[in-house]
């Protein structure tokens, strides 16, 4: 084994696959795809509502993020041994903690604590 | 005191004056002091010629073994400068009554008890816990290096990097007066206007780098460098939860990062993120240091929590017992370390709901906490329990962090919280559980794994004075503080008025003491065993009837661990191997392809060093000197393709040899 790079890479057999013509082909339309809907939708305003429009793009953007990760980092379930997937899920599960968490605190104390207008404080007991 | 205005600047040496020298007594006797050790030491390294042999078999060593003692080394230093810290803050406390104001002025003791914080998590827990992770886990896993062994050795010089900015302080200019999680607006720019918090800011993020780096490294090495047939079912504990630390610290460490980056701009470039107007929240820093700072807590346990595994199924002869659960206890901890960081701050004004959803989830953790004592206590029951100092240090860590966990449970509950938020007893809470569970932790894996790496056993005796000595010590100095948090007495204290609280502080002075003497009889530990180390020399590699894959190799190991890889059947490999008289190979050796060692880690972490202390006093243009110099040194070192090397077979053959007379010699 000694005249190899690395003598303990005995669990990394699989690579995961480097894609196929197909699959960059696939991944470059549906990107194409989803990039342009949502310019579409600003530049001829079709949802009248701003925030609507506003959390259209953010899903078009979060199946972006899917559409890249399968076809352009070749990410499946087998990959690495399942560890991608399981890394995937671990960061997904703390971004959700740490983002919701923040806002849901960060709301209360904003709303218990910042500084009152004059008026507010006046009308305090 | 006067204010002193700080105000000065000039192109060429930035905010660097004659003010920054010491200016009080006592700063400045230090500073004579160090300089004299400091002189001495140079002057001894270069009249013994050690120079040459510690740049080319330490300071430039890629090898995981040798890292983790030099991390080892630097906790053990900032730990003496960390209790420095400690003893003059409760000498301060226990004469400071009525009307005399101890021997600390308020900038001077403000100053300490940062440092003390900062010192004692960032640059001895962590270098602590690092260290231990480094040199063991490749050796339990069957692995001959890391998997980025050039990286290992950066990782590490940036954290010294960051710890030699935090000395500098002491003697040039001044650390942060803020506490250890510098809170803006105190330590915005309007408040905190000369060079402390900025010292606080780039030792964290230069050593910030290194941490997160080895944390990427060690997945690395634990997900893909397993020996054949270690699943993950079958790695031993200390390597489970090594996994789960750097899993948080990859996840957490960032967070630290932005945060401080956020910081950094608020007080270099205006900006408003903390600030109290326009717009600024000093609230979200709050929020947002505790989701880094409520897993760097785990971080520092969990690894220990391993240790106490290894040390008590060793201990006692028995496999761990309850091992799938004790796996299953570390993932929940590791998720669940991410769901309770608003229990810092119940009192910033939350509601109701936040709290509550807050104190539950903390008071859940120490389910899989309890059931983790319990899997060590089912361990011993009915096992031959082998007191020796390792397992002293278990049980001592086992009473003790009961209870600190226990009072953690009742500050958990946010009323009680709003009682006790901030006072003594929080402090004697924390160092309930850091003193007992991660000290005692890196004391019990220090006299468990010494033998390993040097290849002799610590001295008994000087290790019983010392754990006798801390662990009573530990209770005396923390005890009168849980007291005084109950009677509504608040940390960071420097002054008192009511004198009947005085008892109280001399009594946790004499405990202090008490530990003084355990640290002195500690390194009086160190100093004699290795001054009688023939006496106390361990040749079979195995002193303590081991169960995991360390002890499968020699003590010291070589430099390439194992000459063959060795296969694994089940959990505790070493003794399934004993058990079933696996013969070791005497035969058959190859070449052993390795990681070659280089100065890189050790340049970029020095020009690193000079990067933050530049931007700490403005010297612009040195700033941007050595940061050109970092990313061009950086760059060179990737045209540096000459980075391994063959052990030639006749040198494994000599060292196999060795050992196979070794073991021959002691009859194994």
């Amino acid at each position: 084994m000694s005249d190899h790079v690395h003598p303990n890479h005995h669990l990394d057999d699989d690579h995961g696959s480097h894609g196929s013509l197909r699959d960059y082909v696939i991944g470059f339309i549906l990107s194409v795809i989803l990039t342009a809907i949502p310019f579409w939708l600003v530049m001829t305003g079709a949802i009248a509502d701003k925030s609507t429009t506003a959390l259209v793009i953010m899903a078009f953007a979060a199946v972006q993020i899917v559409v890249h990760m399968i076809y352009f980092l070749h990410m499946n379930t087998k990959s690495e041994n399942g560890w991608t997937v399981m890394a995937l899920i671990f960061t997904i599960v703390i971004l959700v903690i740490t983002l919701s968490g923040s806002l849901w605190v960060m709301y209360h104390l904003n709303h218990n604590m910042m500084p009152m207008t004059s008026h507010e404080m006046g009308q305090l007991p | 005191m006067e204010v002193v205005d700080h105000s000065h600047w000039s192109p060429l040496l930035g905010r660097l004056w004659w003010d920054a020298m010491p200016q009080e007594p006592i700063v400045l006797a230090t500073f004579v002091v160090v300089a004299l050790g400091g002189a001495a030491l140079v002057a001894g390294l270069t009249y013994f010629k050690l120079w040459g042999y510690l740049w080319k078999e330490w300071f430039t060593s890629v090898d995981h073994k040798k890292i983790g003692i030099m991390y080892m080394v630097l906790g053990l230093v900032m730990f003496l400068r960390g209790f420095a810290d400690a003893v003059m803050m409760r000498i301060q406390q226990a004469i400071a009554f009525g009307g005399n104001e101890g021997y600390l002025n308020a900038h001077h003791y403000d100053q300490i008890f940062t440092a003390h914080g900062v010192i004692m998590i960032f640059f001895v827990a962590m270098p602590f816990v690092t260290g231990l992770m480094n040199y063991i886990v490749p050796l339990q896993i069957g692995a001959r290096d890391v998997s980025f062994p050039f990286l290992n050795n950066f990782s590490f010089w940036m954290t010294t990097a960051g710890a030699v900015l935090v000395m500098a302080s002491l003697f040039i200019g001044e650390f942060a007066q803020t506490g250890w999680l510098a809170y803006p607006p105190l330590s915005n720019l309007a408040y905190s206007p000369w060079v402390g918090v900025d010292y606080y800011i780039w030792a964290l993020q230069i050593a910030g780098v290194g941490t997160l780096l080895s944390g990427v490294n060690l997945i690395a090495t634990i997900v893909k460098m397993r020996a054949p047939g270690m699943t993950m079912m079958r790695m031993p504990i200390f390597t489970w939860t090594a996994l789960c630390t750097n899993i948080l610290i990859v996840a957490a460490f960032p967070v630290l990062t932005a945060v401080m980056t956020m910081l950094t701009v608020d007080r270099y470039l205006g900006f408003n993120f903390f600030t109290n107007d326009f717009g600024g929240s000093p609230m979200m820093y709050v929020n947002l240091i505790w989701i880094w700072g409520h897993p760097e807590v785990y971080i520092l346990i969990l690894p220990l929590f391993g240790v106490f595994s290894e040390v008590t199924s060793t201990f006692s002869g028995k496999r761990l017992f309850g091992y799938s659960s004790m796996v299953y206890a570390t993932l929940c901890i590791t998720i669940l370390s991410y769901l309770v960081w608003l229990h810092h701050f119940f009192t910033m004004g939350s509601g109701a709901s936040v709290n509550s959803f807050f104190g539950i989830t903390t008071m859940v953790i120490s389910i899989p906490t309890g059931a983790k004592l319990f899997n060590w206590l089912f361990t011993m029951y009915r096992g031959r329990i082998r007191f020796e100092l390792p397992m002293m240090w278990t049980v001592a860590f086992m009473l003790t962090f009961t209870v600190g966990g226990m009072t953690g449970v009742l500050l958990a509950v946010p009323p009680a919280d709003f009682v006790l938020h901030n006072s003594l007893f929080l402090i004697a809470h924390f160092h309930n559980v850091i003193i007992g569970g991660v000290l005692f932790g890196i004391f019990a894996a220090i006299n468990y794994w010494w033998p390993k790496a040097f290849g002799f056993k610590l001295n008994q005796f000087w290790g019983k004075v010392s754990f006798w000595l801390w662990v009573p010590g530990f209770w005396v100095a923390f005890m009168p503080l849980y007291i005084l948090g109950l009677m509504g007495v608040t940390r960071r204290m420097r002054t008192f008025d009511d004198p009947s609280l005085q008892i109280f502080f001399v009594i946790a002075g004499i405990g202090a003491a008490m530990i003084a003497g355990g640290i002195a009889a500690m390194l009086v530990q160190f100093a004699v065993s290795v001054w009688k180390r023939e006496e106390l020399k361990d040749e079979s590699g195995d002193p303590w009837n081991g169960r995991t894959l360390e002890w499968a190799t020699s003590s010291p190991p070589p430099e390439y661990n194992f000459a063959f890889t060795p296969v694994v059947h089940d959990i505790d490999a070493w003794d399934d191997m004993k058990r079933c008289g696996v013969t070791r190979p005497t035969a058959g050796f190859r070449s052993i392809h390795m990681p070659k060692g280089t100065g890189t880690g050790l340049i970029l972490a020095g020009l690193s060093t000079v990067l933050g202390f530049a931007m700490i006093w403005y010297i612009w243009w040195l700033a941007a000197v050595s940061f050109l110099g970092v990313i061009g040194y950086a760059i060179f070192h990737t045209f540096n393709y000459k980075r391994d090397y063959h052990i030639p077979v006749e040198t494994v053959e000599a060292t196999e040899a060795e050992r196979t007379r070794q073991l021959a010699a002691v009859g194994a």
